[in-house]
């Protein structure tokens, strides 16, 4: 086997940051590297040099032998390699066909053949796997189906190595099967693939070698003859993860109550809710699994007040709801913590303690009854939230947008414990977290939950759901499957309701 | 070329890059100078002098600096939750409006009252432009960049009706200028002789006061916020549709006041060339300023100085007035990029800033 890729003692900083410090590894033709580690890790920064984007500040690159020049994505490209991005790239109303003529074409060029480029995809399709219809719109596929696209974007340039970027962060189980059976087709054919990645039972999985990566440094890595997962996990973390205990859980009066729920979809929501009954429990976590985009993020909305509904009832706490705004459900005592905690969470460029109030503006300890702020007060308020929530920073006078992802989440988890809610709406509360602070936010859920609180938690990571969840519910095209004790759930099951398949 | 966000905020480079903005845009008209083949130097001290040299000039400056406050706070605190009021202008004629219908004769109460409410009815008036304006980008997400702009030719054409037609005054000689405003209405001069009237000190009493919301209240909080995040300020179950009403409306009656200021306080009635673009000069007023209010106060000293020594300067050493104009405009942009140098360090190939 050749070497394909080798990268020779490579860094990078931004700023005072060591994103990444003196590494080197290499990948052969026909390998699956892996490369993991937390979110931050450098694992992305490394790719983006790789691929051109970055400039690192020191190190070389050789591919196939030869040094490659370093912040040239172009030339990485026509040298053969390729990169999948996390978050696609695609324009939503062009068919298929057309995206992968876009990327491919001379901008000055008069007409684009799509005959010939059309019977190049179907070759590319046929040899690995990918399943695709040429003249299908994109905005009509699935998650799987527009990352099969991507794909077949990046082989169509011929490349011989190419770079997956977190590929199963958002797929089914069912779906990453099928990226499997693509990838190792991809290798029998004589390419090199590096997969970034956190899930580390995926990647055990498929991959022939693991590298990995904590806080920009290479901390090891481990042949496929070898693998081990306590000390991969240990590697990737740097210490022990202590993983959340879910107790016994009781079940306490009913706190929210739906019958017969519709509604229809708007520009904020494109996907409507049709004919949804349900109830949630103190003391209890329900989770909802689903494949984005089949409305768990409308159902989240609405419980959080953003949505009138077109019909049906809501009671909370037995009270016949009709006045549908965030200001009434927060005084219901509904905490909404969203799925982009970035917009829709905290103010970026307002600081931590601004940040930290802004759910209490109209609390007397914090403004008085002449609308003015008491800086001393909100002070004392958000260093506590952040004590207790365990929140570091270097001043709370810093933006918001300089914490860390788990930073925030924990910061606004803990603006919202703070107003004591009975019920906890959490969407998608641990995406892109890295480990310590997944394990924080869970437990932080299952103490709530503890105490008597509801939790509505919706994720798409089945593992966590499972983990975490008492009972779980699947939402598919807009209706809700379910519930089902999560004990009795296997994760294939979920994996065929989130997809419209019958199980039970 | 690239820019890449700077992770601490540093309080020295957020001073010292808007004066060297101002600075580098000085240094540019001198260069126009002297293409116009005036003594720079002499020309710098013409305008100095035209804008500080007497009592005179320097009650002139004040005057001029009067609406430049009103409209600068009136685009500050708009833009300050990213509603883009571009139409001072307009609201300005709506007060002055107001200014007539009310201030010539229809009401009559003492000069303690008269004043008061004068500023009541152009507040008014200069918010009730904008309200439907702002309801329709909250609801229906119309560009109050387009209908702000748009309403300035309307209310301007409008101004121009009533002054040749219904308002005009009978006793004009012919003039298109509205009836002068009751002497109880008249905002007294600061200085005998001058044209430096009450206007200026109200105009900085509403600077002052925004000053305080604006950093000290939790509605000025909630006004930060929703112009940073919106979608995370709603989040949060903060109002903001209230929000935005209630700055907008705030933001035209800046821009009415500033239309009581030159009808009551400069000119004593109205006529259509009662604002020679205030309201634009606003936002540079308040760009200029970063959207603070005191320094507002500031900047439009600083572009008052800038008219009215250009006046003088272009008597003494003959250049065109429009000079003025280019410079006002050359510090607005470099002192835009300065703020962004202060936000960002720039790169182009391996030269970093």
């Amino acid at each position: 086997m050749h070497t394909l890729l080798e990268v020779e003692s490579i860094s990078k900083k931004f700023g005072d940051l060591s994103a990444n410090v003196n590494i080197t590894f290499s990948v052969s033709e026909g390998e699956i590297l892996a490369v993991l580690g937390e979110n931050g890790a450098g694992k992305t920064t490394l790719m983006n040099i790789i691929f051109g984007h970055y400039l690192p500040d020191s190190g070389s690159i050789k591919f196939k032998g030869s040094h490659i020049p370093f912040g040239n994505t172009k030339e990485s490209i026509n040298l053969g390699i390729g990169m999948v991005h996390q978050h696609f790239t695609l324009a939503e109303n062009l068919s298929v066909l057309e995206n992968i003529a876009i990327g491919n074409q001379s901008l000055l060029g008069l007409s684009i053949d799509f005959k010939k480029i059309e019977k190049k995809i179907i070759n590319i399709s046929d040899e690995f796997g990918l399943s695709v219809d040429p003249h299908a719109i994109v905005s009509d596929l699935s998650i799987g189906e527009k990352q099969r696209i991507e794909i077949i974007k990046t082989l169509y340039g011929d490349c011989k190595l190419v770079i997956l970027d977190e590929p199963t962060a958002s797929l089914t189980p069912q779906e990453v099967d099928q990226l499997f059976l693509i990838i190792k087709s991809m290798v029998k054919a004589g390419l090199g693939v590096i997969i970034i990645s956190h899930k580390l039972d995926e990647i055990l999985r498929i991959s022939d070698r693991i590298i990995v990566l904590r806080n920009g440094e290479l901390t090891g890595s481990m042949e496929k003859t070898n693998f081990n997962k306590t000390i991969l996990a240990e590697m990737i973390v740097g210490k022990k993860i202590v993983r959340p205990i879910k107790k016994e859980g009781r079940k306490k009066e009913k706190l929210i109550n739906i019958r017969a729920l519709n509604v229809s979809p708007n520009i904020g929501s494109p996907m409507g809710l049709s004919d949804i009954n349900f109830e949630l429990f103190g003391g209890e976590i329900h989770g909802i699994a689903g494949v984005s985009g089949n409305g768990q993020r409308t159902f989240a909305e609405f419980l959080a007040g953003h949505i009138w509904p077109d019909s049906g009832d809501i009671f909370v706490s037995g009270n016949h709801v009709n006045k549908f705004t965030p200001e009434e459900f927060m005084n219901l005592g509904i905490a909404y913590i969203p799925e982009d905690r970035n917009s829709d969470g905290v103010v970026g460029e307002l600081s931590i303690l601004e940040n930290g109030i802004l759910t209490e503006t109209r609390n007397p300890m914090i403004a008085n009854q002449f609308g003015f702020l008491n800086r001393k007060r909100s002070k004392d308020f958000v260093s506590e939230i952040c004590e207790r929530n365990d929140v570091r920073f270097q001043s709370l006078n810093q933006p918001a947008r300089l914490l860390s992802g788990g930073n925030i989440q924990k910061l606004l988890i803990g603006r919202w414990l703070k107003r004591n809610p009975q019920i906890i709406v959490a969407c998608q509360p641990t995406r892109g977290l890295d480990e310590g602070a997944i394990a924080s936010v869970q437990s932080l859920l299952l103490t709530e939950r503890d105490r008597g609180r509801a939790v509505l938690f919706i994720t798409e990571d089945l593992d966590e759901l499972l983990l975490v969840s008492d009972v779980v519910s699947v939402m598919f095209d807009g209706k809700l499957i379910g519930p089902y004790p999560s004990e009795e759930l296997e994760k294939r099951e979920i994996g065929l309701m989130m997809t419209g398949g019958d199980v039970l | 070329m690239r820019l890449e966000s700077r992770e601490s905020y540093s309080p020295f480079l957020s001073i010292v890059a808007p004066f060297a903005a101002i600075i580098f845009s000085l240094f540019c008209a001198f260069i126009l100078l002297f293409i116009a083949g005036a003594p720079p130097l002499e020309s710098f001290f013409h305008l100095l002098k035209g804008a500080f040299g007497s009592p005179n000039a320097l009650a002139e400056t004040g005057a001029r600096a009067t609406p430049l406050i009103l409209t600068g706070l009136a685009a500050g605190i708009a833009f300050r939750a990213k509603f883009w009021n571009i139409g001072a202008e307009g609201q300005l004629y709506a007060g002055a409006l107001a200014a007539t219908f009310f201030g010539t004769g229809l009401i009559q109460l003492p000069q303690f009252l008269m004043i008061p409410f004068l500023f009541l009815v152009g507040g008014v008036a200069g918010a009730l432009v904008i309200l439907p304006l702002v309801i329709l980008r909250q609801l229906y997400k119309v560009d109050e960049v387009v209908t702000t702009l748009l309403m300035n030719f309307i209310i301007l054409l409008f101004v121009s009706y009533l002054l040749e037609g219904p308002m005009k005054d009978p006793m004009s000689l012919g003039w298109p200028q509205g009836s002068p405003v009751i002497d109880n209405g008249v905002l007294p001069q600061i200085l005998e002789r001058t044209r430096l009237h009450f206007g200026f000190l109200i105009a900085i009493l509403a600077a002052l006061s925004l000053w305080i919301v604006l950093s000290r209240t939790s509605f000025g909080f909630k006004i930060k916020a929703v112009g940073h995040n919106t979608s995370a300020t709603f989040h949060a179950g903060i109002p903001v549709f209230r929000t935005v009403l209630i700055v907008a409306c705030l933001s035209g009656a800046m821009a009415g006041f500033a239309g009581i200021t030159e009808t009551a306080g400069l000119k004593g009635y109205l006529t259509l060339d009662l604002s020679p673009g205030f309201g634009y000069t606003g936002i540079a007023v308040a760009m200029l300023a970063a959207l603070n209010p005191i320094g507002i106060i500031f900047s439009a000293l600083f572009l008052a100085m800038i008219y009215v020594g250009a006046d003088s300067m272009s008597r003494a050493v003959n250049v065109p007035t429009y000079l003025a104009d280019v410079v006002v405009a050359i510090t607005v942009l470099s002192v835009l990029v300065s703020l962004i140098l202060i936000n960002y360090k720039i790169q182009i190939g391996k030269l970093r800033f």
